[in-house]
């Protein structure tokens, strides 16, 4: 059975412009085999719905080192609920204190990875969501 | 271990090194190596404060001055940041290194839909000139000089600094500014641009001439290799980077008519200290040599105070780690050791706690002091250059000094360093060899204390600085009331002249005064350069 290739759009939003991380961890999707979609810096959140919708993927990663991923991360869900998408992964990596991680599942993100994640770990969770939001 | 390769056989004993810039390390040197180098003392070293001041760019080093202290200082609101740059400074800081946030230097007013949840959070909200009335207050212009961290729009911001040092009562010819307005390492690195890469590189040409007449104590440009290595560059490359980047401005000052002898002792350096101690050391010193030959042979500068590399040398914000955050103390200790022994003119430490977020009193205050106690505990005053002569770093700094010029002859062949980011291929150079160094820390090939050797299951808990809504809402509420209470028809005029100087190719700085002087904010004047220049569009690496 050939799996179809899993397609994931890695975003950089709002002002931050540190992209190290969100630019290794698409590397490392890349060499695991999915598709991958940068969009680069400097995008607003519904620059960055806009380009999921337009190139069908099938996972959303945001890379926040701000501290304002809880601010975004709403906002995010809350313009993929509008545009009725339900199919969709969010992820979110970058500066992640602890104590906001259950907040942000508590919010619909369906995997947050902090700096330091392990890239296997990063990838087997994508597949795993990918696979139950399948069923 | 560290971020150099070991390969190690079964007992545990090192068998071969290989550091960042790809130079291998032997077990042990003396004459021989430096014979096998080509090593000559007057050529390659010469005497401190002798050309090529590989040495050191003062006869005395450290002993006839010390270093500036520069602490990375700005959160919240003008007046949050005016009272801890007082504390730092009550506490024997001796110059100013301003941070801003990110709409400030993405040329967003506070009240920009834009900036909304950023305002004030990774440094202090700038809107117009009144912020800066605010965050200098009381500040001694003529004694205390400021580092500006800002590019994409720094000559919005060397204005302001000029306007509210004159509103202060201190003439132009008296202060001194050090914005970054590197925006070549911007499209590199940290990703704070706004304009296509000749209106960027034009704006830091218009500065650069511009200070020449009116800011004879500025250095209108800061050469970021820092950012540059944060982004995964190897300490050969961050060197030979900036050395390109500085050509790409070089070129533009001299296409306006003058000469580089006029105008290159307003370049410095901020260069990354993080890493293996040894191959820093020899960075910094190969480095002055470099630049100062550079200057020299290719650029006919003569005049020996203009071919110094000037340079903060500090930071370190990659080496250290969320895991166990009180090794960071540690390690910036080390880091500044290798700042001191590489000759600094000024430093600066991430504190120990900015792997979270920007950094508590407390942390910043841990972090002046332990340049504090290398300058006057430990010894670092006593002679200059202390490691001069020594087989394994002579060895080194000649190794490296070649490293650095095949990296420069690698962006001469991609047609130069305007090109190689255009293009991305710089970008994609950095991010492979981010992603590289990612997997050797993952495999354990790269060791790091406290994350992959040494870690713990339960983290000590770690007091934090905390963003303060109120300070977006205080800050509105002030752009906002500026708005009300300026001439506007002063501003008009001025924005009105800033669009047609910028049409015409002229230098906005003299323009970007007035408008500062007229309140005019930060959105207003960036938002003059948008409309004018357009926006950078990134090649894609992907």
């Amino acid at each position: 059975m050939t799996q179809k290739k899993i397609r994931v759009l890695l975003a950089k939003p709002d002002l931050d412009g540190h992209d190290r991380g969100a630019k290794v961890v698409a590397l490392a999707l890349r060499d695991a085999g999915m598709e991958i979609t940068y969009t680069g810096l400097h995008n607003s959140i519904d620059q960055i719905v806009n380009a999921a919708i337009q190139e069908d993927v099938d996972v959303i990663g945001l890379s926040i080192m701000t501290g304002a991923h809880l601010s975004i991360a709403k906002t995010l869900l809350h313009r993929l609920k509008r545009e009725s998408v339900d199919d969709m992964c969010v992820i979110i990596g970058g500066v992640i204190p602890k104590q906001d991680i259950s907040k942000l599942e508590d919010l619909g993100v369906d995997g947050v990875f902090p700096g330091g994640a392990q890239f296997d770990e990063i990838t087997t969770s994508i597949k795993k969501m990918i696979a139950e939001r399948g069923e | 271990m560290g971020v150099a390769k070991y390969i190690k056989n079964e007992k545990d004993a090192i068998e071969e090194v290989i550091y960042q810039s790809g130079i291998k390390v032997k077990p042990s040197y003396g004459p021989k190596d430096l014979e096998e180098v080509g090593f000559d003392y007057e050529k390659d070293l010469a005497d401190p404060g002798q050309y090529p001041f590989t040495r050191s760019i003062h006869p005395q080093g450290y002993r006839s001055r010390a270093w500036t202290t520069r602490q990375y200082t700005g959160f919240g609101t003008p007046a949050e940041t005016n009272a801890r740059f007082k504390m730092m400074i009550a506490h024997g800081q001796n110059g100013l290194n301003v941070a801003f946030d990110l709409p400030t230097q993405m040329g967003l007013d506070s009240d920009d839909p834009k900036a909304k949840g950023e305002v004030g959070r990774v440094g202090m909200a700038v809107d117009s000139l009144k912020d800066f009335e605010i965050a200098f207050k009381d500040i001694p212009f003529d004694r205390i000089g400021a580092g500006l961290t800002i590019n994409a729009n720094a000559t919005v911001m060397l204005a302001m600094y000029q306007a509210v040092a004159k509103k202060y009562g201190y003439p132009k010819e008296k202060i001194s500014a050090t914005p970054q307005n590197d925006i070549l390492k911007e499209m590199i690195g940290r990703g704070a641009w706004i304009f296509p890469v000749e209106h960027g590189v034009r704006l830091v040409g218009d500065s650069i001439e511009y200070a020449v007449k009116e800011l004879p104590r500025c250095s209108p440009v800061s050469l970021c290799g820092y950012h540059i290595r944060e982004s995964g560059a190897t300490p050969a490359q961050e060197i030979g980077y900036s050395f390109e980047i500085a050509r790409a401005y070089i070129e533009n000052v001299v296409a306006r008519g003058l000469k580089p002898e006029e105008f290159v002792g307003g370049f410095s350096f901020n260069l990354n200290v993080y890493g293996n101690l040894w191959e820093q050391i020899a960075k910094f010193r190969a480095a002055r040599k470099l630049w100062a030959q550079m200057l020299k042979e290719e650029y006919g500068v003569t005049e020996p105070k203009k071919l110094f590399l000037r340079g903060l040398f500090g930071g370190g914000g990659s080496g250290l780690t969320k895991a166990q955050p009180e090794n960071n103390i540690i390690r910036s200790s080390y880091y500044a050791l290798a700042a001191a022994l590489g000759g600094a003119q000024t430093t600066a430490l991430c504190s120990f706690d900015e792997a979270f977020t920007i950094p508590t009193p407390r942390a910043a205050l841990l972090s002046l002091r332990t340049l504090e106690i290398l300058m006057d505990e430990v010894g670092l005053r006593d002679t200059v250059d202390p490691l001069a002569g020594s087989y394994f770093i002579e060895t080194l700094t000649k190794q490296m000094e070649a490293k650095i010029r095949e990296e420069m002859q690698k962006i001469k062949d991609l047609g130069g360093m305007i090109n190689a980011v255009s293009t991305g291929a710089i970008q994609s150079e950095i991010a492979n060899q981010a992603y590289a160094f990612e997997k050797g820390m993952q495999n354990n090939e790269l060791i790091k204390v406290g994350v992959n050797k040494y870690a713990e299951e339960d983290e000590p808990e770690v007091e934090l600085h905390e963003y303060n809504e109120t300070w977006a809402k205080d800050q509105i509420a002030s752009v906002q009331e500026v708005r009300r209470t300026r001439n506007t028809r002063d501003v008009v005029r001025c924005l009105k002249k800033l669009e047609q100087v910028s049409r015409d190719g002229l230098n906005v700085m003299p323009c970007l005064v007035e408008c500062c002087d007229a309140y005019a904010t930060v959105g207003e004047m960036t938002g003059v350069f948008r409309e004018v220049f357009g926006e950078w569009r990134e090649p894609n690496i992907f």
